[in-house]
């Protein structure tokens, strides 16, 4: 279980994010969503380690992560797909998914592992040797997401991936995201498409300016006026 | 004027000698700089530690040269790692003229170390017997350095690019030379790899600075300020962080300095401006350098 107490984040005057209680129990999906500058990102980061925390701990199955560095918390498995893909352009598909690996040694254990991220992802089976700067938005998210199972991570948790791809692939990574989870992976979800989000996720939580305004179970939230209201675009529709 | 074909291949031969302890050196520039985005003026100073460690090495113990040869790159290379630790490191989230400062005083230190250390007096370099023949190849009389040099920077190439290109350690560094925070969620440690680059780098350095001790055997405390200076302009002339860029720039510096002395004799006095001069009208002519791709500035 993931669990985020009081966390607050600082950027010079800035306070992106604001006391906020996050728990991830373990296989459940968990999304978080919120309008652009909530400060999703940002807590994401800064539970990797790589945005310092003005105040607040991670705990991580009961043990303190919050002053742990980036490496150490990738090798307790926890593990970001960032925001707008990353993949290392300068580097073939196969040998993003090798830096995936990057903290198991073993040889055999990387091979199998990129077995099974081809089986999910043929696509990128069929362009290991692209330089990764010369895939398409959607093939290089795939990677993005392919290269985060190279460590079949504990907790997965992903930045919008479904940022601008065509719905028929929107569809798609939501799917993957419910057979990774299948397979007994935790996974935090932070998305703007809510209602995609919510209909996967077992629990979810809405950040507003740095605070958390709801929380709840994906059904509840779904059917929640202010949810729909501001995240959903429901009740604009209706008035029309 | 008129040259003989015999002299030309001599020069020719000169040329690529010189050429390849360019490459050699150019190469730590450019990886550094690929990785930390910053220019390591104390570069040329490494080369000339490896050159006085490999002198005290030789003549100060018995043990037998190649091995002094060898012991002498390493702990260059373990230096450029503590000038790393020590000059740079602190200055990891500072401004990047701050850092240039350190390097320009890091410098400054190394030289001025070497004169108190080793004093100012040049000191003559201890050539093994082997390396020091004059072999006749068809009416051409060359010192065998002169094709030992760009024999072992050949392998030296090889076995780098087979490190870049091959290890997981080559890729983070690709990795890192464009994206920190997404090399780190990887789990790649971003220092041990900035440590790995400078000991390679500093060990490349330190094998020019022997074999330019073999080809030059005059060894002075401020003996790396021109050729430091030159392969920092091979490097920007290739490409500033592009491997394979630094080792052409090495290759066309050296070998114009040769040719252009060879040539047009009475151009001698100016064969330290030829690079500058070369600099220039390839930067106007293309800025990024021959290899060079635009550098994205890193957040
Ligand atoms: N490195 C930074 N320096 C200064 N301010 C920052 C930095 N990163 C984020 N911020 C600010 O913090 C706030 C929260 O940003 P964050 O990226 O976490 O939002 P988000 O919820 O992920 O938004 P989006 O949906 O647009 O991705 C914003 O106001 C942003 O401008
Ligand atoms: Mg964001």
């Amino acid at each position: 279980m993931l669990k985020i107490e009081n966390l607050h984040i600082n950027y010079g005057g800035i306070n992106a994010v604001r006391g906020i209680n996050l728990t991830i129990e373990d296989n459940k999906i968990v999304t978080l969503i919120g309008a652009n500058g909530a400060g999703k990102s940002s807590t994401l980061r800064a539970i990797m380690g790589l945005v310092k925390k003005a105040q607040g701990s991670i705990k991580y199955n009961n043990e303190d992560i919050t002053n742990l560095s980036t490496v150490e918390i990738v090798k307790k498995g926890i593990v970001l797909v960032p925001e707008g893909r990353h993949v290392f352009p300068n580097l073939t598909v196969e040998e993003n998914l090798i830096l995936g690996a990057y903290t198991i040694d073993n040889r055999e254990e990387v091979e199998k592992n990129m077995k099974e991220v081809y089986n999910i992802f043929p696509r990128l089976k069929e362009r290991h040797w692209q330089k990764a700067g010369t895939l398409s938005g959607g093939e290089q998210q795939m990677l993005a997401v392919g290269r985060a199972l190279m460590v079949k991570p504990k907790v997965l948790m992903m930045d919008e991936p479904s940022l601008g791809l065509a719905p028929i692939l929107v569809k798609e990574i939501f799917d993957i995201i419910k057979r990774i989870n299948e397979q007994g992976n935790t996974i935090l979800l932070v998305e703007q498409n809510a209602k995609k989000a919510l209909e996967i996720a077992d629990y979810g939580y809405v950040l507003e300016t740095g605070e958390l305004k709801l929380k709840g179970t994906g059904k509840e939230l779904l059917n929640d006026s202010r949810v729909q209201e501001a995240y959903l675009g429901e009740s604009r529709n209706k008035a029309q | 004027m008129t040259m003989s074909f015999t002299e030309f291949m001599q020069h020719l031969a000169n040329g690529i000698s010189l050429g390849s302890l360019y490459a050699l050196i150019a190469i730590g520039y450019t990886m550094v700089y690929g990785i930390l985005r910053l220019i390591n003026f104390a570069h040329g100073d490494i080369f000339m530690l490896g050159a006085y460690l490999t002198y005290y090495a030789i003549v100060f113990t018995s043990i037998p040269w190649y091995i002094a040869f060898i012991l002498a790159a390493v702990i260059t290379g373990i230096i450029g790692f503590l000038l790393e630790r020590i000059a740079y490191r602190p200055l990891r989230d500072a401004q990047r003229i701050t850092v240039l400062i350190s390097a320009i005083g890091a410098s400054f230190f190394l030289q001025n170390f070497a004169t108190v250390v080793f004093g100012g007096r040049p000191k003559a370099f201890p050539i093994p017997q082997l390396l020091n023949k004059i072999v006749n190849l068809g009416g051409v009389s060359i010192n065998i350095v002169t094709f030992i040099i760009p024999a072992i920077t050949i392998g030296l190439l090889i076995g780098l690019n087979y490190i870049i290109n091959k290890t997981k350690t080559g890729m983070a560094m690709r990795a890192l030379s464009k994206d920190y925070d997404t090399a780190r969620l990887m789990g790649i440690d971003v220092n041990r790899i900035i440590s790995i680059t400078f000991f390679i780098g500093s060990f490349l350095a330190a094998v020019g600075g022997i074999m330019w001790g073999i080809k030059y055997p005059q060894l002075m405390p401020l003996m790396g300020s021109m050729p430091g200076v030159k392969c920092f302009i091979a490097a920007v002339i290739g490409g500033i962080g592009n491997i394979g860029g630094a080792v052409l720039g090495g290759f066309i510096l050296g070998l114009g300095e040769i040719l252009l002395v060879a040539l047009l004799p009475g151009l001698t006095g100016y064969r330290d401006a030829f690079a500058f001069i070369l600099l220039i009208i390839i930067l106007l002519a293309k800025p990024t350098g021959l290899l060079g791709e635009k550098v994205t500035e890193k957040v």
